[in-house]
Order: structure tokens, then C-alpha cells, then sequence
């Protein structure tokens, strides 16, 4: 085990597939040259060359079609967005065409192609640069929607991302890329399996839900609750959206028969509501309260600081709604 | 490769298929056999076939929702085609696609494209695969003059030029951009100004001649397959129906229609061979050979078995290798990484 910081880790694993694969290759705005605007890609034009490591002009239509157009004559394109903000101008592409050329063509064309960049809001670039796009692809059959908060999991949904045959979303945290955690060995070369939630922390008191950053605060305020009322949570963090663990969500609720869903998105539908119709459909009976939700507030991210924080969720709102559904 | 008469005759029989394969379509889909929406090319044939012949296997072609044409021009049954319109399990997309949807990646038709300018970036990136690959094929990609309006077209014609890669972009100008004639959307005349601004080579003609159609296209697929990139094409054409089934046309007078029907595509390459010796006999003999291909065709497409639930599950996804045995969504099969 080493400790990895998350952009390191999404790096390795993009560096491992792309010398395991010739087929494999980075494409997007600011990848080569500058080294990645957020500096993901740092490295890799050299090591790759220009044939693999490929700048892009600011055209998300053009390069994310062109991504497609590769993987569906055979090539394995790594598509980067600077950000997934950026991605709404390609949402046809990505809804249209990626999505939609298995089925159009009778299961004959796919296309192994991973779109993948930072997610959600960082530190008051305001409402255009903050959006957690999780619920606007997750309707999406024929995509897979990726978003891990580990370095760990990154690297390794990453790596079975691109030997996938099918087009993967992966949503990266925008402010996780420092975050520091273990990863395996270089030489353990782990693939980690969509569809399987990852339980964080063990407990029986209340099931947290959550991914991307909002783990983060949902780990927080689990040690909160176990230190200030001795109750213990158990944190399901299902890593890919789609697709879901729910058995991995409703065998929690089994046990804590009360649930948070924490997540970055604005309350009205996408992954919060679809996993609280799971869970209350699949283990109505064990629940003890109503599943609370803790989302981003139902606002356009506003660009002052103190707004901002008020508008994400906090671990004082996920310790609120905990205490809640337990009736503390 | 055939070459002068004996390549018109073939090439004057495939006209023909696609001719008679779209009457019989229309006349089903007034008889209810095929829903949604239908987009006749009769009158653009020599394009299709022309284009087609100017190609080699293991290239490219990605076109519009108008697609039946170049299909079938690259090979696909009309079987196959006929049977997907009707919604048929033995249809080229498993009855999934319809009309607008077709595919053949056996023949390198790679779609069957419903969103206007949609598919020129995915043409684009066919065409960065080769490059990469250094596989020496060629793109092939069609739109109408209606596509060169959307940002779609633009981005993907931007990043063909900027990279050279090995492409031809058709614009086959019917004239009408559903019912808006081109000068009501566009403030040029000559479309292949906009092509310019990309740095590709630019060519602009007439298409109801299949040769010329042909020998044209085929100096831009060479200098593609060369590695001396991109050209743009406008081929003029007309289309004899309106845009789709239910546009009865209004927005064009009658005179024009007939004006323009004289230089039918498939009359002028029949004219061509009787002018260059071949039998009325012969041409009658083709032409029944056609008539009775396309009588099979619906007969097979009437008499196949239904789309199938199966088929719609299946094709959501395509074999993953990233998605456990016991969390495969309802259709998805599980492939081992590697065995794609």
C-alpha cells in the first residue's frame, strides 16, 4: 500500500491502460502541452507523444464526437472534459450518439469510449462552473456512470473503465484532487468492478449513502454521531450510479432500519430520489422513519463564499438529518 | 473493379434497387406496414451509387435519417432494409433503428443519423481512427445543405481540417432544408466558401450523372487515402418526394418538380447505356430482375418474425467486462476483459 493523491492515482491508471493498449488515448483541451488544467494529464506527452496525448480546440461537440466516431471504428478514447460543466455543450453527442448506437445498430457498433473530467462545485466559480451533473446522465440506458471519492476507487473504476466496451461517464471530484489515500502497488494492477457499493464504515445505528465529496462529509458526521450520541452509522458509498448497488444499500437498511442519502445534486430527482424509491421499495418493512435527504440547496450556485457553504451539504445537515431519522 | 459499360450497367442496377425499393417502401407505408417517420432519396441515386463506387471494402460511410440509398448502394440486402423498415427481428438493426437508423458495418455503413449534423463529428472520428491506425481507409461522410447551418458540422469539419484526416464531407444540396429553400437559410450560394474557413479542398457539381459522381468523388477518396486530407463536396441534386411521408411538398411549384425530373438520375444512366449499345431487351431484362428482387423483399419483410423483447434488452449494452455476473442489468451479458 501507498498513499496516492486522487489526480496521481487517476493518472496511473490511465497510464497503465494506455501502455497495456495501444488503442488507448487522451483527448482534450489542455491534456498535452499545458499538462492538464488541472494537471491530471501532467506527464503524459511525453511519455505517450502526440500521437496519443491530444490538445484539442475548445470544440466539446466536435472532440467528444470524434471520441465516439474512434471507438466506434475500434480505437479506446479517453475523452477528457475540463470540466463536466462543459459537457452540456456535447450532450447530444453523449446522449445521442453514445448512448444510442449499440441499440440503433442491433447491438452490432459499440463503443468503448470513457468520458471523464471534474465534477462538480469547487471554491466560488459560481453558477456555470458548479454543477454535479450526476443526475442529468443517469436517466441515460446504454452509459455507465462512474463517480468515485476515493484515490483507490478512482484508479481502479478508471482501469475498468477503459478496457470496458461500453461508453463510461466518470465523474471526478473537483476538489478531491489533493485528497490523499491508499492505493495498491503499482504491480497489483486492480480493477474495480462497476455495480459493487464499497461499505466505508461499518455500523448499525443509520445507513449514510453517499458519493463523490459528500462522502467526505457523511464520514465526518458519522464520527460526530458516534462521539457525541454514541450511534453508529454505516457509510454505503455505491461508487457508480449506474450502475447500482442496491442490494448492497437495502442489506444496510436491513440492519440500521433508518437512511441518509447525502449527495451534491439539487433535491429534485437524479440518483438521491431514484436510491430512496429503491430502498423504500425493497425494505419498506425494516424502515423505522422516512429516508431523509441531504442535497445541494434548490438554488443556481451563488458566487460568495458564505452562500456557497450554506448551499452545499454540511456535515452539520447530514448530523440534522441523522439525528432525524433516529429520532434523537 | 469494373470499368466503362459494364460498370454503368451495374451501377445503373443499383440505382434501380434503391428506385424500386423506395416506391415499394411508400406504398407499405401508406398501407400502414411501416410507422414513424420515412425520408425517400428518389431522385439523389446517382450520389449514393456514385460515392459507393468511388469507395473500397474497409472504408467508411456515416450519412443522415435519409439513408436507405447509400445503404443499399454499399451492399446491404434489400431484404435487410425492407424488413427494418417493417420493424422486423431480421431487419439490419433488429427492427430497433427504423428508417432512420440504419446500419451495416459489414458493408462500412456505420449509420443512419437522426440528429441534423449530429454525425459529422462521428464521421470525423472514423476518420481519426484511420489516421491513428495509419490503415489507409477513407471516410465518407453525407449531409444536406440544411446540416451546414448547426454547430455539429462545423466542429466536426474544424477538427478534419486542423488534423488532416482522411475524409470527404457530401453535401448533397437537395435544395430544401425540410420546406426552407437554401436561400432563406444560408447567405451564400456556393457552400464550399464555408469549407474554406477549414482549410480543405472544396468541389461543387451537379449529381444526377453517376460517373461523373463517381470520377469526382473518387479524386478527392484518393487524395484522402494519400494523407493530403479533408475535401468538402456539394453535389446539387433534387429530391422528387417531399421532405418526409407526410409532406405533400407545397413549397415548391409543380413546374419546378418537372423541370427537374428531367434529368432523373436513373434515366440518364439508362439513356447512357441504349446510347452506348446495350439491348432495350437487356435493360427490360434488368429491370425485371429488379422488379422481382423487390417483390421478394417485401414478401420477406411481411413474413418475418417481429422485433423481439429480446433484441431491445440486448442491445442496450453491448458484452461488459466492467459490470460483475450478479449486478448485470435485465439483457447485459458479462464478457471477460480481452474477449470483446
Amino acid at each position: 500500500m501507498r498513499e496516492l493523491r486522487y489526480r496521481e492515482a487517476i493518472r496511473e491508471a490511465m497510464i497503465e491502460e494506455m501502455e497495456r493498449d495501444a488503442n488507448v488515448f487522451l483527448m482534450g483541451e489542455e491534456v498535452g502541452h499545458y499538462q492538464g488544467a488541472y494537471k491530471v494529464s501532467e506527464g503524459l506527452l511525453t511519455r505517450f507523444g502526440e500521437q496519443r496525448v491530444i490538445d484539442t480546440p475548445i470544440a466539446e461537440a466536435g472532440f467528444a464526437g470524434v471520441g465516439i466516431g474512434a471507438a466506434m471504428t475500434g480505437l479506446r478514447p479517453i475523452v477528457e472534459f475540463m470540466t463536466w460543466n462543459f459537457s452540456f455543450v456535447a450532450f447530444d453527442q453523449i446522449i445521442s450518439s453514445a448512448a444510442k448506437v449499440a441499440q440503433m445498430s442491433g447491438g452490432r457498433v459499440p463503443c468503448p469510449i470513457v468520458f471523464r473530467g471534474p465534477n462538480g462545485a469547487a471554491k466560488q466559480v459560481a453558477s456555470q462552473h458548479s454543477h454535479s451533473v450526476d443526475p442529468f446522465y443517469t436517466n441515460i440506458p446504454g452509459l455507465w456512470i462512474a463517480m468515485p471519492a476515493t484515490p483507490r476507487d478512482a484508479k481502479g473504476l478508471l482501469k475498468a473503465a477503459i478496457r470496458e466496451n461500453n461508453p463510461v461517464l466518470f465523474l471526478e471530484g473537483e476538489t478531491l484532487y489533493n485528497v490523499k489515500g491508499e492505493v495498491l502497488d503499482e504491480d497489483a494492477d486492480e480493477v474495480i468492478p462497476f455495480g459493487k457499493a464499497r461499505i466505508a464504515r461499518e455500523g448499525d445505528g443509520c445507513t449514510i449513502v453517499a458519493w463523490g465529496r459528500p462522502y467526505y462529509t457523511a464520514m465526518e458526521a458519522a464520527e460526530i454521531l458516534a462521539k457525541e450520541h454514541g450511534l453508529q452509522c454505516e457509510i454505503v458509498d455505491p461508487r457508480t450510479l449506474r450502475p447500482l448497488d442496491v442490494d448492497a444499500m437495502v442489506d444496510s437498511v436491513k440492519k440500521t432500519n433508518r437512511c441518509v442519502v447525502v449527495h451534491e445534486h439539487w433535491p429534485y430527482g437524479g440518483p438521491g430520489a431514484e436510491i430512496v424509491d429503491q430502498i423504500q421499495r425493497h425494505a419498506f418493512d425494516w424502515l423505522d422513519a422516512p429516508i431523509e435527504r441531504v442535497a445541494a440547496l434548490d438554488v443556481p450556485m451563488p458566487y460568495a463564499s458564505n452562500l456557497e457553504t450554506l448551499v452545499l451539504p454540511t456535515v452539520e445537515r447530514v448530523v440534522e438529518a441523522v439525528k432525524k431519522v433516529a429520532y434523537l | 473493379m469494373a470499368s466503362g459499360i459494364d460498370e454503368l450497367r451495374q451501377q445503373y442496377r443499383k440505382m434501380l434497387e434503391i428506385r424500386r425499393f423506395e416506391e415499394e417502401a411508400a406504398r407499405a407505408y401508406a398501407m400502414g406496414k411501416i410507422g414513424g417517420f420515412l425520408h425517400l432519396y428518389i431522385g439523389q441515386e446517382a450520389i449514393a451509387v456514385g460515392v459507393a463506387s468511388a469507395l473500397v471494402k474497409g472504408d467508411y460511410v456515416f450519412q443522415t435519417y435519409r439513408d436507405h440509398g447509400i445503404a443499399i448502394a454499399l451492399g446491404m440486402t434489400a431484404n435487410a432494409g425492407m424488413a427494418e423498415l417493417f420493424g422486423k427481428d431480421t431487419g439490419c438493426s433488429r427492427g430497433l433503428g427504423g428508417s432512420m437508423h440504419f446500419f451495416d458495418p459489414d458493408n462500412g455503413f456505420y449509420g443512419g443519423w437522426g440528429i441534423v449534423g449530429g454525425h459529422v463529428a462521428l464521421a470525423a472520428g472514423a476518420a481519426f481512427k484511420s489516421k491513428y491506425a495509419n490503415d489507409g481507409q477513407v471516410t465518407v461522410c453525407f449531409f444536406g445543405e440544411g446540416a451546414t447551418n448547426i454547430g455539429g458540422f462545423h466542429e466536426g469539419l474544424s477538427l478534419a481540417g486542423l488534423w488532416k484526416l482522411p475524409i470527404v464531407f457530401i453535401c448533397e444540396n437537395n435544395q430544401y432544408a425540410m420546406g426552407t429553400p437554401m436561400s432563406r437559410t444560408t447567405p451564400l450560394e456556393d457552400l464550399t466558401l464555408k469549407a474554406q474557413g477549414y482549410g480543405m479542398h472544396g468541389d461543387r457539381f451537379e449529381g444526377h450523372d453517376v460517373t461523373v459522381v463517381k470520377d469526382r468523388v473518387k479524386t478527392a477518396v484518393d487524395r484522402a487515402r494519400r494523407g493530403e486530407g479533408p475535401t468538402f463536396i456539394e453535389i446539387q441534386t433534387y429530391r422528387f418526394r417531399g421532405h418526409s411521408m407526410s409532406d405533400p411538398a407545397k413549397y415548391r411549384s409543380r413546374q419546378e418538380l418537372e423541370e427537374r425530373k428531367k434529368k432523373d438520375p436513373c434515366a440518364v444512366a439508362r439513356q447512357r447505356l441504349a446510347d452506348a449499345g446495350v439491348k432495350e431487351a437487356e435493360l427490360l431484362g434488368i429491370e425485371g430482375e429488379i422488379d422481382d428482387l423487390i417483390a421478394a423483399c417485401v414478401k420477406h419483410a411481411d413474413e418475418a418474425p417481429p422485433a423481439t423483447e429480446e433484441a431491445m434488452w440486448d442491445s442496450v449494452y453491448v458484452p461488459t467486462s466492467a459490470v460483475p455476473a450478479d449486478r448485470l442489468p435485465r439483457g447485459v451479458v458479462r464478457v471477460e476483459d480481452g474477449d470483446a
